[in-house]
């Protein structure tokens, strides 16, 4: 080498395979631009204000009825004449030989005509790994959406789709490579539930950090969130007992509810005064016709709700729990790592302490890139759900390359590997929450949700724009999810934006770009201004203004605001400065 | 018009109420069309104000009565009570803690759960504590593949292209081309036309049956089936009916009532539910006969093989390659991924119509996260090589005749229930015994978990048949009433150990049975 011509520059390029090598990890994980793009937040004061939903003009919830009323009418012309001349294509909604038939006509209407149109928004598959970029396979339909032909060529789009929170979907680092030799040293899978022999120095370890990081005496792990849901609610409530459910809880919270055989009430979505009415009758009321005292009250609440981005007000639960004596259960899916200045979840955002909660259940498959879920607990309360509740006793257990990569997530968040690594993820990703959802608000996007939630749903209102705006984004080769009824109510059908720790300040721009320009085709851009997006105050400033908005909205009128439609170059000059001071 | 202004002369209300009727007439008459209907509605109500305002009241009636609900959504009576004495029942009230004391027994199953350390699951483990090696007979590892470099080289290969996992529940970018490929390689391997991926094989049929069966339909299951199939039917809400633990002739006889039930009424989906190898008693069904019923009594048939799939058939098709049945006859077949394939992950394969439906429509399915990419591809080969050596299988079961030649008819004490073909062996304890010694059930799976501990002892991990959680609050007489498995060993068979090792593990099994029964613990009973 020492023979070899010095180079005339200082600037040595990359081999072509170093080039590739970096490329990749990029795609994974985007290099961070400036010292300037982070951000920590939590939430200081005692209460917590609802964020204030915003609403389009009065013509387009209008015109969003009238969509859906011209789909279903014309669903039901095209029904009409199908089922006269088309029988082969309604077969299955029919009796045949004897058998009922699987779906039901009625049930099935939606998915076929209204969802069957924009089924190519839905379900596309990737490839490769689903970190700041995400690989689509292309494919196309012949025949409405019906079946899709893969074209065997893929695109490269912008991620903003998966729970990527602190970017540890990545394929190498720290993570892969501790999978990798995980993989090597205890081999696939555990093949046994965890009950019988599937149990091993790995769950005991990633329980021990959970636990650790979370805040509690001890946690449980199971190989699937949805599960853990799931399995816990029958193991802990049953007959006599009383679970008040948040109205817009998941799934799963659903599904073990129901299980348990415990009453199931349910108060509106985050409000506080709606629950504390329900608990006041129902405790004084006891349990119905009986009217003995509740054996027990379980209050189920997420921390971080996945579609509308809001988060739960922990200040006032706790401060509920503590007159009305129930048990509080907090689902952190979606808050676990993505919130909170050390990213230990709301209890972390809200600075209260994770012992007044009873139970803290959260997944691994967003933040910390791997599979399964968690229960948080006292000791006692944990050892007791370990044999009682049927996903350890039956299901199976997390595998020995999920559990490291698990492990090695927690262990960079604390910083206990490549320190500094855990913290700058945390705080991009704060910033990039932040900076996306301020600029969307100067755009004049109506967005839901609290402002430092990393889930930013913007909201699009007509069924046709659902499948516009997600290929206007495709076009522009970004990814984002579209929801409509029934995941939302019937007029409030939105993209879902998710940022990630993994994304840069130029990503985000290229985004806001993007939907500048789509807001202008789909005439997107309707808010009032009356949920931000207005001039900074200066530091340290509570924003006098938006005291006076929300006490003028409270008293239901109309606040003197002037509509926010900034231009874009003034959003990306002024958004890193801005989104450091108090938003409104 | 002027005698209805005149009450408002003093306030400001007229001039504004004015200028909006005003502008509500302008911009009705500037509507296309506007024209013609209220030349409509004058021609048609003879200019008679007083008539269309009568008809729009009620037309505004109408709208209200249509919208109101039809029935009281609250039916519960309260007690009325003051604000005083509501904060004085709040203030009396106090809740049992969330999670009841442990028990003796539970405390010690905690307590006695072997934790693996060291390395992969394999024939031998080592177990901390001890720190011992000991022959590991309680994974469903059957054929070793857990550790198999090949398999953990691909594995690794995929970490590193696809990351660990997914980051997306399915319907929003978690789709991966690996699973496209594990479900189109399952679906070839059992000869039907597609299939689809869960991420957990334990959640897999729980969500799957009530994704069809709803309020109202009716589900024939068989009375030993597993946990997830109860909390499936649970969830479902359809009108459960039991037969007789594989008792055909009782199976026709429901099969036979509920279309008697069902005569004139309108027509609801039906289904037979029934696992391939019982995963609590470890039998097997027979498919043929159930085929036949199910074709005569036109139900549609659940088949749960997630024991069966991977181990039974020539190429591990399951029960349907076992007994030759065509599988396209079985509507739907649920496997597990996670225990003989060695990957993670449940499955349901029958026709596109099926499969597609699920894709909406199964919460564990469209509710959570895609299985992890690695998994993925670990199925699809070792589905592969469940193909393309058959040998492996055949290893299996001549280590399983192997092993029961060591229980079944050499046991004193104990009788194996599960079918012949069975890598998992489920020994109970023989009825005689039972009631000689007069054993309750408590005490059955007391004597079970001696008899872990004594193999344990002497080198041998095996694992008891755990019993299905009871809900809380039920009382006791109703969770009597509940199926329970009979309190049993579990024996699980490898490819791992060679034919001398399965014996030799066998012996200590039997033998540790034997002391057990013989041991001055549980000879006390005898006299009472």
């Amino acid at each position: 080498m020492e023979d070899a011509p010095k180079s005339l520059t200082l600037f040595q390029p990359p081999s072509p395979a170093e080039a590739k090598r970096i490329a990749k990890q990029h795609a994974a994980f985007g290099p961070l631009g400036s010292k300037q793009h982070l951000y920590s937040s939590r939430f200081e004061g005692t209460d917590f204000p609802e964020p204030v939903e915003d609403e389009p003009p009065y013509y387009y919830l209008i015109t969003t009825y009238i969509s859906y009323l011209i789909l279903i009418i014309f669903g039901h012309v095209r029904d009409f004449f199908g089922k006269r001349f088309r029988q082969d294509h309604y077969r299955h909604l029919q009796e045949q030989d004897g058998y009922a038939p699987l779906n039901n006509d009625f049930d099935n209407f939606y998915i076929r005509r209204l969802q069957l149109r924009i089924n190519d928004c839905f379900r596309r598959p990737v490839t490769g790994v689903p970190g700041r970029f995400i690989t689509l396979l292309d494919r196309t339909s012949d025949d409405f959406n019906l079946s899709f032909k893969m074209t065997g060529t893929t695109t490269e789009t912008l991620n903003m789709s998966s729970y990527n929170y602190l970017g540890f979907a990545q394929a190498d680092g720290e993570c892969a490579d501790a999978a990798e030799q995980s993989i090597k040293k205890y081999g696939i899978s555990f093949c046994s539930p965890r009950a019988d022999a599937g149990n091993s120095e790995l769950h005991v370890e990633v329980e021990r950090l959970v636990a650790e990081f979370v805040g509690k005496e001890a946690a449980t792990i199971h190989s699937m969130g949805f599960v853990t849901n799931a399995a816990v609610f029958p193991a802990l409530v049953g007959k006599g007992c009383l679970l008040i459910s948040d109205q817009l809880n998941h799934s799963s919270i659903r599904f073990g509810a129901r299980l348990s055989g415990a009453v199931i009430d349910m108060f509106k979505h985050n409000d506080m005064v709606d629950l504390e009415r329900l608990l006041r009758e129902r405790i004084s009321q006891g349990q119905p016709r009986t009217h003995r005292p509740w054996r027990k009250i379980l209050v189920a609440v997420e921390g971080l709700y996945s579609m509308e981005g809001t988060m739960c007000n922990l200040p006032g639960l706790v401060a509920l729990k503590k007159r009305y004596k129930f048990a509080l259960y907090v689902d952190e899916a979606h808050s676990i790592g993505a919130c909170g200045p050390r990213g230990r979840g709301v209890c972390d955002y809200f600075g209260i302490d994770p012992n007044e909660i009873d139970i803290l259940m959260g997944t691994f498959t967003k933040s910390f890139g791997a599979n399964g879920g968690y229960i948080c607990g006292s000791k006692a309360m944990v050892d007791k759900i370990r044999v009682t509740n049927a996903g350890t006793i039956f299901g199976e257990s997390p595998t020995p390359a999920v559990l490291t990569q698990i492990a090695t997530s927690l262990r960079i968040i604390a910083g206990e590997i490549a320190p500094g690594q855990g913290e700058e993820r945390l705080q991009r990703l704060a910033f990039n929450s932040r900076y996306l959802r301020l600029g969307l608000k100067r755009l004049g996007f109506i967005v839901y949700g609290h402002d430092d939630s990393p889930i930013i749903p913007l909201l699009l209102y007509h069924p046709a724009k659902i499948p516009a705006f997600s290929h206007e984004m495709l076009k522009r080769k970004i990814a984002v999810v579209v929801v409509g009824y029934p995941a939302t109510p019937l007029i409030s059908s939105r993209a879902r934006l998710c940022v990630s720790a993994a994304h840069t300040k130029d990503d985000l721009d290229r985004l806001l770009a993007a939907c500048d320009q789509a807001g202008d085709v789909l005439q997107l851009k309707f808010s009032s201004g009356i949920a931000g997006g207005q001039e900074p105050m200066h530091d340290g400033l509570v924003n006098e203004d938006q005291e006076e908005i929300r006490s003028c909205l409270e008293m239901g009128g109309k606040p003197a605001v002037k509509a926010p439609r900034w231009r874009l170059h003034e959003i990306l000059k002024r958004g890193v400065q801005d989104v450091k001071k108090p938003l409104y | 018009m002027t005698s209805t202004t005149t009450p408002f002369a003093n306030t400001e209300l007229p001039t504004t109420f004015l200028a909006l009727l005003d502008t509500a007439i302008t911009s009705f008459h500037r509507i296309p069309g506007s024209a013609i209907v209220t030349r409509y509605i004058r021609s048609s109500y003879q200019n008679d104000p007083i008539r269309s305002l009568v008809e729009l009241f009620l037309v505004i009636f109408a709208v209200r009565y249509l919208l109101a609900p039809t029935y009281s959504t609250k039916k519960v009576k309260n007690v009325p009570l003051t604000e005083d004495e509501i904060d004085e029942l709040v203030e009396d009230w106090t809740p049992e803690p969330l999670a009841s004391e442990e028990t003796e027994w539970e405390r010690l199953e905690n307590e006695k759960r072997p934790v693996l350390v060291g390395g992969p699951v394999g024939a031998r483990v080592k177990l901390a504590g001890s720190g011992r090696m000991v022959v590991n007979l309680a994974s469903y590892n059957h054929y070793n593949f857990a550790s198999n470099p090949d398999l953990t080289q691909k594995a690794i290969t995929t970490v590193k292209t696809y990351g660990v996992g997914p980051c997306s529940p399915p319907g929003f970018y978690g789709t991966q081309d690996v699973h496209m490929k594990s479900e189109a390689d399952i679906a070839a391997h059992l000869g039907v036309a597609a299939c689809i991926i869960y991420a957990q094989s334990f959640s897999t049929i729980s969500s799957l049956i009530p994704a069809f069966s709803k309020r109202g339909d009716i589900i024939v299951a068989d009375k030993a089936v597993n946990f997830p199939i109860r909390k499936g039917l649970q969830i479902s809400r359809s009108t459960v009916r039991w037969y007789e633990h594989n008792d055909m002739e009782d199976l026709e006889r429901v099969l036979l009532r509920v279309v008697k039930e069902g005569q004139g009424k309108p027509l609801t989906r039906r289904f037979i539910v029934t696992e391939g190898l019982f995963e609590m008693t470890g039998e097997m069904t027979d498919l043929v006969r159930l085929v036949e019923l199910k074709q005569k009594y036109k139900f549609r048939m659940i088949l749960d093989e997630t024991w069966s799939y991977g181990v039974l058939g020539r190429t591990g098709r399951g029960l349907t390659e076992h007994q030759n049945v065509d599988p396209t006859q079985v509507d739907m077949i649920v496997g597990g991924l996670a225990g003989a394939l060695a990957a993670g992950g449940g499955f349901c394969a029958g026709t596109h119509e099926i499969v597609e439906h699920q894709r909406l429509s199964a919460a564990a399915f469209t509710f959570s996260a895609a299985l992890p990419a690695l998994l993925a591809t670990t199925a699809s080969e070792t589905v592969s090589l469940l193909q393309t050596q058959p040998s492996l299988i055949q290893t299996l079961r001549e280590n399983i005749r192997a092993m029961r030649a060591q229980l079944d008819p050499r046991s004193e004490w104990v009788r194996c229930t599960s079918s012949p073909e069975n890598p998992v062996m489920i020994l109970v304890l023989k009825d005689q015994h039972v009631t000689d010694r007069n054993l309750s059930r408590q005490e059955q799976e007391a004597v079970m978990q001696d008899c872990v501990d004594e193999a344990l002892a002497q080198g041998v991990l095996v694992t008891r048949l755990k019993s299905m959680p009871a809900a809380l609050g039920v009382n006791a007489r109703d969770a009597q009433k509940e199926w329970q498995p009979r309190p049993g060993l579990k024996v699980c068979v490898t490819t791992g150990l060679s034919k001398r090792e399965v014996e030799a593990a066998g012996r200590v099994v039997r033998h540790a049975i034997t002391n057990v029964m013989k041991g001055k613990k549980w000879q006390v009973q005898r006299g009472q």
